[in-house]
């Protein structure tokens, strides 16, 4: 007869420990976007590669960064901090509303914990990929960051999703296998930050977000 | 069976407590006002939750000053976390028993 009131209790207690260790408010639709605008960034990044008429100035050796190549660098950084905060933007905002839909605050213990964790290792990715730029090697950054982004997911996964993992994973796999193919930095770029985001980001909402709307 | 339900712990049998132990068992230390939140129960019920689980040695009380405003972080202690985890293995075993006898 008591059977109803522990079932109860264990769904309780699953629901409390991931409510207070978890921030499950994270929206699977900003994945998408975050994906379309890698997407478009990495399009873009063709485009103004062509107009140059000259790939092969993405190269690993250390070249003395002439004033072409320096306005290059200048126009990918751009590029890439661009598509940086669309993504962010985004996501803030989507995760944001998500929130309030489902009456969980958005800055809580949380959801720090999530950043700090998210943002620790790639924090330290982004400053090593700027020391990439800054010694001419830039070939290494798309790996680079591939690898960081993926280590970044790993880390941050136990504050949230725990699905998140496997996108970790796949990023720091994906990025590892680009270094033996460094011409093509920018197709894995593509392949990590535009589909994969895109795949695990409806993945994400159909598990979790649409039922709830 | 008799075992079985002398491990069903009456300390924990009460879902604000439950509750406290949950959140407890995942974080290194809980305050007040989390707590609070997490549960949506008042003040007054959750302390008195939280003292009798203090009597009884499962949860570590630390006061303490943060900018200057006294600030009470709670913690699972050793025995808590065991007793707790033996209580949620009978619980579980409890229903395996009955399912399986029906």
């Amino acid at each position: 007869m008591n059977n109803e009131k522990y079932i109860k209790d264990l769904r309780e207690i699953k629901q409390m420990m991931n409510r207070s260790s978890r921030f499950i408010s994270l929206s699977g639709l900003a994945g998408v976007f975050a994906g379309c605008y890698a997407i478009i960034g990495v399009v873009l990044a063709k485009t103004i590669l062509k107009n140059k008429g000259d790939s092969s100035i993405i190269g690993l050796e250390p070249e003395i960064t002439n004033a072409a190549n320096q306005e290059l660098v200048i126009q990918f950084l751009i590029l890439a901090i661009g598509v940086l905060v669309l993504a962010i933007g985004t996501a803030v905002f989507l995760t944001t509303r998500k929130a309030q839909k489902n009456n969980e605050k958005i800055w809580d213990n949380t959801s720090k914990r999530l950043l700090i964790n998210f943002f620790s290792p790639l924090g330290a990715g982004g400053i090593f990929c700027l020391v990439l730029l800054q010694y001419g090697l830039f070939s290494l950054i798309a790996p680079c960051m591939l690898i960081f982004y993926g280590l970044a997911l790993i880390h941050a996964s136990k504050y949230t999703f725990g699905d998140l993992r496997s996108l970790g994973y796949s990023n720091m796999i994906l990025g590892l296998i680009a270094t033996q193919f460094l011409n093509f930095g920018l197709y894995f770029w593509a392949i990590g930050f535009g589909l994969f985001h895109i795949v695990y980001g409806i993945w994400m909402y159909n598990k979790y977000d649409r039922k709830n709307t | 069976m008799k075992n079985i339900i002398s491990n069903i712990n009456k300390a924990f049998d009460h879902r604000v407590r439950l509750g406290i132990m949950s959140v407890l068992m995942v974080n290194e230390y809980a305050d007040f006002t989390s707590l609070k939140e997490l549960l949506g129960v008042t003040d007054g019920n959750i302390a008195s939750h939280i003292k009798a689980l203090e009597k009884v040695g499962y949860v570590k009380v630390e006061k303490s000053f943060i900018d200057r405003k006294p600030n009470t972080r709670y913690s699972a202690t050793k025995s808590g976390r065991n007793d707790f985890q033996k209580h949620i293995a009978a619980i579980e075993n409890l229903l395996n028993q009955t399912q399986s006898k029906q």
